[in-house]
């Protein structure tokens, strides 16, 4: 995902709310399909509700036309057919995809509960393996994340207000009784597309909060950028590699656009949203909105909690770009050769990575330091990860990379993983072998008359005891390797889907 | 003790004949040289029990065969550590018929035989871990070939440790299904002397891995890599190569044929090459490899479907290729004829399987191919006398023919090959129309050393008779359901043929014990199957026991006279039997319990024995330690303690629970020929 969006020079904020950048966002994603599309079904609207009045049908129509605008979030695929819409007779509630959906969420509330179970039955093995306990507690938070979400959508489709109105016409909502959807995000997009609706902004409040934990669920293969435009949280690690803002890519003449530069302490803040009341301050502007409702009545109206949506002449806005604080840096507007930074966010980013301290040091190889937390994490997810090992102590992320140095130099040779050798617990195995055989020697050599493998000395010893048979001596490697079988793959007893997510995370 | 003291006399013969040379000498066993007793020994191959005898001559005797021994192949491993403080010269050591074989053991013969090992087969033996082969590893330092093969929970720890044998040659890894690239790359850099490399079945292995063994082992001559997951990427390094001459890659379905259309070198050195079951290869891809290996001699095309003969046409006639087997390709009378015309040195070839192989092609094949030695043909329905004509009058010296299930021809054919070709000595007409008239015609080619005629309910004793005369070297005879014959012609045959080693008279209703009287002269006689012969009883048995000391397999199913005592005399002589089958016969518990004392038994079927009791056979499975594989009645799966059944696997055996139905009677021969022909036509 990273670099897909690298490649389109587009950059995502976990600050969704920066609401200069979502327009450009938009402006940039704008689709021109999708756009014809989003009017014609629009202009065929009215066809299908011919019982709504005129007013009424002119503000949801508006209301509809400002977020297809806005947002362009393209949970609609371009070629959807639109005149699909003539063929499904409206109030179409299909019984069976609801069906389908709660068996689905069944299956799924069946798998967390293995997983807790597992947990529970594993716990004298996690007290020594935290690290593995907070994974399987991830997954099983991540599970959860899931059921809600699905439940909620299916709960949705439900709604009266849109059951009667909206569906025939809507194709992202057939999309969601489709029995086989599963991403979240749809499910997200989908739900803005009706801010009228009297409880959807918290829907949509709950499932962008949701959308933080569930992110590192998405599928490994980006979906259509379209789909993850502006409406995503995204985690600040995912954006690393774009937050610089290549503003030389753009070739922006100077002077069309204007330069603003923060303060230091300005971009070091922790927090950029603050309540005006009791002076707490977020992240996240949603955050703070959740957190006004406390204080009164008045925060709790629709209204309130809806998300400011943009001036109508936001769009005309100046070309924003930014400028670094530190004088003598490249990114500082008094560089002769300056080049500016695209967001608030690549400020912050280039600020912290430039001219700060590395405070964050990775816990597992000691060695990384970070000034952006999110460089640590994107670090710790492939630390220790190059499993690919050379006799020589070199390390690889890939299993070719290793290959090609082992052909290249004389002696150095692939080095087996060192979980795997400790797990069947060699040196133990070795010196206890060793011990016996030294038994053995003196055993065999002192009972001359055995010696023979003729059939006749075969015969007659049969009744010997043979010192032989170590069972216990097997019992324990068998032991062994049981144990290495269970660390091999810690998500054995998961389904194969999610072993495969957990994977990544 | 019988047999030991025949074989005393044979020896006291041999030196005998050495003191009449040198009639000074008195003491005879005393003065031999050592120089003599060796090469005494070097002629004392074939049967065990003569290197036995000889060692209990005298305590020098004694000695020097314990010096002289250098392959061993053990049956048990619980006593070959004091069997390796005797014999400590082993060079080449075969553990394939142990089951079980510990790491202990292992270490225990790496200590004894340190230096003098050099070949170490365990293939197939249980067991054993990693720990073992280091040990080996770490003291045999002259080891230079190992089979580790038929292991599939062995993994890359056992490759890494034979990585660890500097001299090591030859490495058979087949089916080790977990050994990875890891495995395989530590054998590559850590064997630079290796010669063979089989990886067969091991699905980890992928392009990575043998690239590496490619690169690193450059006096490889021998390369298996079948049913592995290898593509295109490995085979320009493979090719590369300076010393490969066998190659194969059987069931490869990542090779296709831009794989060797798009190789820029080919290996002159290559010698043979086995593509056989890669779906994916087609004309473009055999053509561009003859063209780019100029010295193949072996190349194996079976069952690559997609690959038409007649493309061969292309090629220029500088080829080489000396072998070719073809087995289910599709084959038409053109395609054989271009074959024909560019595979000018073509020496063998098969063709077993193929559709739409007719007389024109085989004539037009072995009218140019006058010195063809081997000819497969099973399963060519269509051919008739015509082709046999054709191949016997210009193959003059076929060595092997093979024609299963040919019914078209008729004895006029068989004559030909009676008359046409006598350095014939492999020649299977299975399932033929062969009548006594064929059969006697036959007799012409004296140097046959196997012959199947299984299946051919036609021929008599007229018609055996004069093959027990004229065929002195048949080793291999397949009479199965061959209804016709008596006790007359197995008689002509034990008398003819001192030389056979295995007999198949299974439902041969008309043989008694008097035949197996006479086979019990046929000294070397190890394989033995009688199945549903009813005349048959223990004293026939009794028989063959007594004379046929090297007796290894028996097959008395359905044959309901044999009782205890065949089983007491093949408990007293048969101490090279390794695997029975003892179904429907009349043995009881005694019986079971006196062969369970054979040490060398290791594979018994016994289903629907009437006499035998819960409580014996379970007396008979812990007296046997020797066994790996047992097939019993599902019903005593339950009769028999299940801790004993346990206790008996966990010493190496497996168990086999059959639910077959008790079978009352049995079919006719023709009535069980007309079914099988008929399940042909359907």
């Amino acid at each position: 995902m990273k670099q897909t969006i690298g490649e389109l020079g587009i950059e995502l904020s976990s600050d969704s709310k920066m609401d200069l950048k979502l327009t450009r966002n938009s402006e940039s994603f704008h689709n021109p399909n999708s756009s014809n599309y989003n009017l014609n079904s629009f202009n065929q609207a009215p066809q299908y509700f011919p019982n709504l009045s005129p007013t009424n049908f002119l503000s949801r129509a508006e209301n509809l036309q400002q977020n297809l605008k806005t947002k362009s979030t393209n949970t609609f695929e371009p070629n959807l057919n639109s005149g699909m819409a003539t063929q499904n007779p409206p109030l179409d509630w299909d019984p069976h995809a609801m069906l389908s959906n709660l068996s689905f969420l069944e299956q799924k509330i069946h798998e967390v509960q293995s997983l807790v179970q597992s947990i529970i039955e594993q716990q004298a093995e996690f007290s020594s393996r935290p690290s593995e306990l907070a994974t399987r507690q991830q997954l099983a938070t991540a599970d959860l994340t899931c059921i809600i979400i699905q439940l909620i959508s299916t709960a949705g489709s439900l709604l009266p207000s849109i059951k009667n109105t909206l569906l025939s016409n809507n194709p992202a909502l057939r999309q969601l009784v489709n029995p086989d959807f599963n991403n979240n995000l749809k499910c997200e997009g989908l739900m803005r597309n009706f801010p009228e609706t009297a409880k959807n902004s918290e829907y949509e409040d709950l499932l962008r909060n949701l959308d933080n934990e569930a992110d590192w669920m998405k599928e490994p293969n980006p979906p259509p950028e379209s789909d993850i435009v502006d409406t995503n949280p995204i985690d600040e690690h995912d954006l690393k590699e774009s937050d610089d803002g290549d503003a030389e890519r753009e070739h922006l003449p100077p002077g069309s656009y204007i330069v603003l530069q923060l303060e230091k302490e300005e971009i070091l803040a922790p927090h950029t949203h603050f309540c005006v009341i009791c002076g707490k301050g977020f992240k996240r502007d949603a955050n703070l909105r959740m957190h006004m409702r406390g204080h009164g009545d008045e925060y709790k109206t629709p209204a309130a909690l809806a998300k400011p949506s943009k001036e109508p002449g936001s769009d005309a806005h100046p070309v924003t770009r930014y400028s670094c604080p530190f004088v003598g840096c490249k990114r500082n507007k008094e560089h002769k050769k300056f080049q500016p930074l695209k967001t608030i966010l690549c400020v912050k980013n280039h600020y912290k990575r430039s001219h700060c301290d590395k405070s964050y040091t990775c816990s597992r190889c000691h060695a990384k330091k970070f000034s952006v937390i999110a460089d640590l994490k994107t670090h710790e997810k492939h630390c220790g990860r190059d499993k690919w090992q050379c006799s020589c102590g070199t390390t690889f992320s890939r299993k070719d990379k290793l290959f090609g140095h082992v052909a290249l130099f004389q002696g150095h040779t692939p080095a087996l993983p060192m979980d795997e050798v400790k797990a069947s617990g060699s040196g133990q195995g070795n010196d206890e072998m060793t011990e016996d055989l030294g038994g053995y020697n003196g055993n065999f050599a002192s009972e001359e008359c055995l010696t023979g493998m003729d059939v006749k000395g075969i015969d007659e010893s049969r009744a010997y005891f043979s010192p032989m048979n170590f069972d216990g001596f097997g019992a324990l490697d068998e032991f062994g390797r049981g144990g290495f079988d269970l660390e091999d793959n810690p998500f054995a007893f998961i389904p194969s889907g999610f072993g495969q997510r957990s994977g990544d995370s | 003790m019988e047999p030991e003291k025949r074989m005393d006399k044979r020896i006291r013969v041999d030196l005998n004949l050495e003191l009449e040379q040198n009639p000074i000498i008195i003491s005879p066993f005393e003065s031999l040289s050592e120089e003599v007793l060796f090469l005494i020994l070097d002629l004392l191959n074939w049967n065990p029990l003569d290197r036995k005898s000889f060692s209990l001559v005298s305590r020098s005797f004694y000695k020097l065969e314990s010096c002289h021994r250098r392959w061993l192949t053990p049956l048990r491993s619980d006593l070959l550590p004091s069997i390796l403080t005797r014999y400590s010269s082993i060079s080449h050591l075969n553990l394939t018929l142990c089951s079980r074989l510990t790491d202990v053991t292992l270490a225990s013969i790496a200590s004894l035989l340190s230096s003098s090992l050099r070949s170490i087969n365990l293939s197939g033996s249980r067991s054993y871990t990693h720990k073992g082969i280091e040990c080996l590893a770490d003291k045999c330092f002259n080891l230079e070939e190992i089979d580790v093969s038929i292991r599939v929970d062995l993994g890359d720890e056992v490759a890494a440790a034979i990585g660890k044998m500097v001299k090591m040659e030859r490495v058979n890894m087949g089916r080790c299904r977990k050994v990875t690239d890891l495995g395989i790359g530590c054998i590559a850099v850590g064997c630079p002397n290796l010669k063979l490399l089989s990886v067969k079945g091991c699905v980890g292995v992928t392009d990575l891995g043998v690239k590496l063994v490619a690169v690193k082992c450059t006096k490889l001559k021998s390369l298996d890599v079948s049913f592995t997951m290898i593509t295109k990427k490995c085979l320009p390094a493979i090719m590369q190569l300076p010393n490969l001459e066998e190659f194969c890659m059987t069931g490869c379905l990542g090779i296709d044929s831009k794989a060797f259309v798009i190789l820029k070198q080919g290996c002159n050195t290559l010698q043979a090459l086995d593509m056989s079951n890669c779906e994916h290869m087609t004309d473009s891809g055999v053509l561009s490899i003859l063209q780019k290996c100029p010295n193949l001699f072996h190349l194996n095309l079976a069952s690559c479907s997609s690959v038409n003969v007649s493309i061969l046409s292309g090629l220029k006639s500088m080829c080489k290729l000396g072998s070719i087997k073809l087995d289910g390709c599709k084959v038409t009378a053109s395609g054989l004829k271009s074959l024909s015309n560019s595979c000018i040195s073509l020496k063998e070839l098969s063709l077993s399987k193929c559709l739409g192989v007719t007389d024109e092609g085989i004539s037009v094949i072995v009218a140019k191919h006058k010195d063809l030695v081997k000819l497969d043909v099973t399963c060519c329905r269509y051919i008739t006398d015509e082709s046999l004509s054709a191949i016997t009058s210009s193959c003059t010296s076929l060595v092997s023919l093979r024609m299963e299930s040919c019914t078209k021809l008729s004895s006029k054919g068989f004559w030909l090959i009676g008359q046409c070709c006598p350095k014939l000595e492999e020649l299977d007409l299975t399932d033929n129309d062969l009548d006594d008239e064929g059969l006697r015609s036959l007799a012409g080619c004296h140097n046959l050393v196997s012959l199947k005629i299984g299946i051919c309910l036609r021929i008599t004793d007229n018609g055996l008779i004069p093959i027990g005369h004229s065929c002195p070297r048949l080793q291999e005879l397949d009479l199965y359901r061959a209804i016709g014959i008596t006790d007359k012609g197995v008689s002509a045959i034990a008398d003819g043929c001192p030389h056979l080693e295995m007999i198949n008279m299974a439902y041969c209703t008309n043989i008694s014990d008097e035949s197996l009287k006479f086979l019990s002269k046929c000294s070397k006689l190890c394989i033995l199957e009688i199945r549903g012969c009813l005349q048959v009883s223990s004293a026939g048995i009794s028989a063959i026991a007594a004379g046929c000391l090297l007796l290894s397999k028996l097959d008395v199913k359905k044959c309901c006279e044999v009782n205890d005592a065949a089983m007491f005399s093949l408990a007293r002589y048969s101490h090279n039997l390794r695997q029975i089958h003892l179904s429907y016969c009349s043995v009881t518990d005694a019986g079971l319990l006196v062969l369970a004392c054979l040490g060398s038994l290791q594979n018994v079927t016994m289903l629907h024995l009437s006499g035998v009791s819960p409580k014996g056979l379970a007396t008979a499975l812990l007296m046997c330690h020797g066994l790996t594989k047992v097939k019993m009645h599902s019903s005593f799966k339950l009769s028999i303690p299940q801790a004993l059944i346990e206790h008996v696997e966990s010493r190496g055996c497996s168990f086999h629970w059959m639910n077959k139905p008790f079978q009352v009677d049995f079919e006719s021969s023709e009535l069980w020929k007309q079914q099988s022909h008929d399940l042909f036509v359907e």
